[in-house]
């Protein structure tokens, strides 16, 4: 098979039909942990920090897929998040609120923290943008780490631990349920509660992107000075664009500090916010269901590298030559450079669609 | 006649360089207006500066009685002027269609909420955003390639599609930079037809250009800009007589 085009054509496999493409990938998803389980439980444990990195990825391409504003911070709004719900809900200052109150108030934490960091950074653009970015979401890293004195508010580096666990309607995630003689693990549990969070994500930002909103992010991203030449007031749109991106970090944080019961600052390093860019640049900057493929693969690959990768070298040369977590960055960074050859567009580098329609053409 | 813009003793600076010397000119409703002049005269500063891409240094724009913001693009565009660019500039990855949509964001209204819950108010403009775009792209005769993604499109229909955009804004009065730059004769003449159609509409023209048989053919009156003054003003065939006119076109030394 040859081809000239610069990306190499979707597998046949990514081809099907729509029809059947929707229900397959729906009964993926609600069969996923089912399927996890019988290989072990840490196998469900994968699929919920999947599920947590596609709400952030899906976040984060809000902000520089659609609007192309690049944030290399965007980790810092997890963190916002997740000490939202830690402070809310822990015994660190005795206060136990339920999640409807603690997630919509980490979400609005996050999405101010956003505003803070989109009002000095309007006027930038790429390179200049990502840095002071990168300098705000070390800035917040940093704050966490240190605020245990003089008076000790995020008790510094050793984190907060015993938080409560997600519990709705009298349900706690934390503890297996025992259904009709069924056991359900805790971990089955906050899969489906994640797939919830995850699936109504979804729904919002397509609503959000086939919208005069995300047309205007979308102008602004091709061409800013023609972007304001048709009307679109830029600033709002781009604080808008940092404050609903900075939304889902802060909920995916205020999930992940309810779900590990712990949180820390060495949880939101810069490495995070690039792994979490990372998953986007993957599959596929822009489109949904690539930014979705991106952030499953990328966090699903250091488990695998722990499961097999270990035992491969052992059974080969006696030892562990390569540590999975040097190993994870090797290919890593193998497969982006691999990527951006082949196809630089991303796995699933399909067109975003901005209004209804086309079926005919495009 | 109505007046709809003026320019009142226009000023822009580049640092040392005077790239507008208070030029003063009146647009009247429904007319086609052009302004020429040899490269480097000031024509494209003075669309920035009309339409807020620099800020003003001296002088006002009045349109329909109130003065203009300076440097404030967005808001030119409520009070009714629209531009084109001479170096094309769409949104390359958004179809023909979303981008005329994309022009109709000032003339809509649907918030966050709205689009979040899909309130029936933000779907029923959506649609009718949809209608009015699909009935803008036949109107400048690129229907057929609604879906098709704007940097696929030939050059001349790319022209097209930018001042299917602007016209989407709802203008007043539509500013076109070098609208026939690169186009062929037949494609410059379905753009005179084009302009001839929009006038008629009811839109008034504002027209950079440089090839004089369009120039000619199309506007009521010309405006002549060198070095950044205006030098004449008048019907094309009173310009075309001035000497200090063809002394700028044909060089020699300028008259005071």
């Amino acid at each position: 098979m040859t081809t000239n085009s610069t990306a190499l054509p979707l597998p046949a496999s990514f081809a099907l039909d729509r029809r059947i493409q929707r229900p397959l990938v729906i009964l993926l998803a609600l069969a996923a942990p089912l399927v996890a389980l019988s290989m072990g439980k840490s196998w469900v444990r994968v699929l919920d920090f999947a599920l947590l990195y596609v709400l952030l990825a899906i976040g984060l391409n809000l902000v520089v897929g659609f609007a192309g504003l690049l944030d290399l911070g965007y980790i810092a709004f997890y963190a916002v998040g997740a000490y939202t719900w830690a402070f809310l809900a822990s015994p660190h200052f005795g206060i136990h609120l339920p999640f409807w109150i603690v997630l919509p108030l980490g979400a609005a934490f996050a999405a101010l923290a956003g505003i803070a960091l989109g009002f000095p950074t309007l006027r930038l653009r790429g390179d200049y943008l990502a840095i002071v970015t990168l300098g705000f979401g070390e800035i917040i890293r940093i704050f966490m780490n240190n605020l245990n004195q003089p008076i000790n508010i995020t008790n510094g580096p050793q984190g907060i631990d015993s938080i409560d666990p997600l519990t709705i309607a009298g349900l706690d995630l934390s503890k297996d349920l025992d259904l009709f003689g069924f056991q359900i693990p805790s971990l089955t549990l906050y899969y489906y509660a994640f797939l919830a969070c995850v699936v109504a994500a979804i729904i919002l930002v397509r609503r959000l992107q086939i919208s005069r909103i995300g047309r205007a992010w979308a102008a602004i991203r091709d061409d800013e000075l023609a972007a304001k030449a048709i009307g679109i007031d830029t600033r709002m749109m781009k604080l808008l664009a940092f404050g609903l991106g900075a939304t889902f970090g802060g909920v995916s944080g205020g999930l992940f500090a309810a779900f590990q019961g712990f949180v820390s600052p060495e949880s939101f390093s810069l490495m995070e916010s690039i792994v979490v860019l990372t998953m986007i640049v993957l599959g596929g900057m822009g489109n949904l269901a690539g930014v979705i493929v991106g952030a499953i693969m990328l966090t699903a690959l250091p488990e695998l590298l722990r499961h097999f990768a270990v035992p491969m070298q052992m059974a080969l040369f006696g030892k562990t030559l390569l540590d999975p977590e040097v190993l994870r960055m090797l290919l890593l960074s193998l497969a982006m450079i691999v990527m951006m050859l082949v196809r630089p567009a991303g796995l699933l580098p399909a067109r975003t669609r901005y209004a209804h329609r086309d079926r005919r053409n495009a | 006649m109505i007046t709809l813009l003026e320019s009142r003793a226009v000023n822009k600076r580049f640092g040392g360089l005077k790239a507008l010397t208070d030029v003063s000119l009146t647009i009247r409703k429904g007319e086609v207006y052009g302004l020429i002049g040899p490269n480097g005269a000031g024509k494209t500063t003075f669309f920035n500066v009309l339409t807020g891409a620099y800020a003003i240094d001296g002088g006002e724009f009045v349109m329909n009685g109130a003065e203009l913001p300076s440097a404030k693009p967005h808001l030119v565009v409520q009070h009714g002027i629209a531009r084109t660019f001479q170096n094309i500039r769409l949104f390359r990855e958004l179809t023909a269609l979303e981008n005329v949509m994309a022009g109709h964001h000032i003339r809509s209204s649907a918030g966050v909420w709205g689009i979040l819950t899909q309130s029936r108010a933000a779907r029923e403009e959506e649609r009718l955003m949809q209608e009015r775009a699909l009935e803008i792209l036949d109107y400048v005769g690129i229907g057929r390639h609604a879906d098709t993604v704007a940097r696929n499109l030939s050059y001349g229909d790319q022209r097209r599609l930018e001042i299917a955009r602007a016209l989407a804004t709802e203008p007043q009065l539509l500013a076109l930079d070098e609208p026939a730059a690169g186009m062929n004769a037949t494609e410059t003449a379905g753009l005179r037809t084009l302009v001839d159609t929009i006038r008629g509409d009811g839109i008034t023209v504002l027209l950079i250009e440089h090839d004089v048989k369009l120039i000619m053919g199309l506007c009521d009156r010309v405006a002549v800009l060198d070095f950044g003054k205006k030098i004449a003003e008048g019907t094309p065939a009173e310009v075309q007589r001035c000497p200090d006119v063809i002394k700028a076109y044909l060089g020699g030394h300028r008259a005071h």
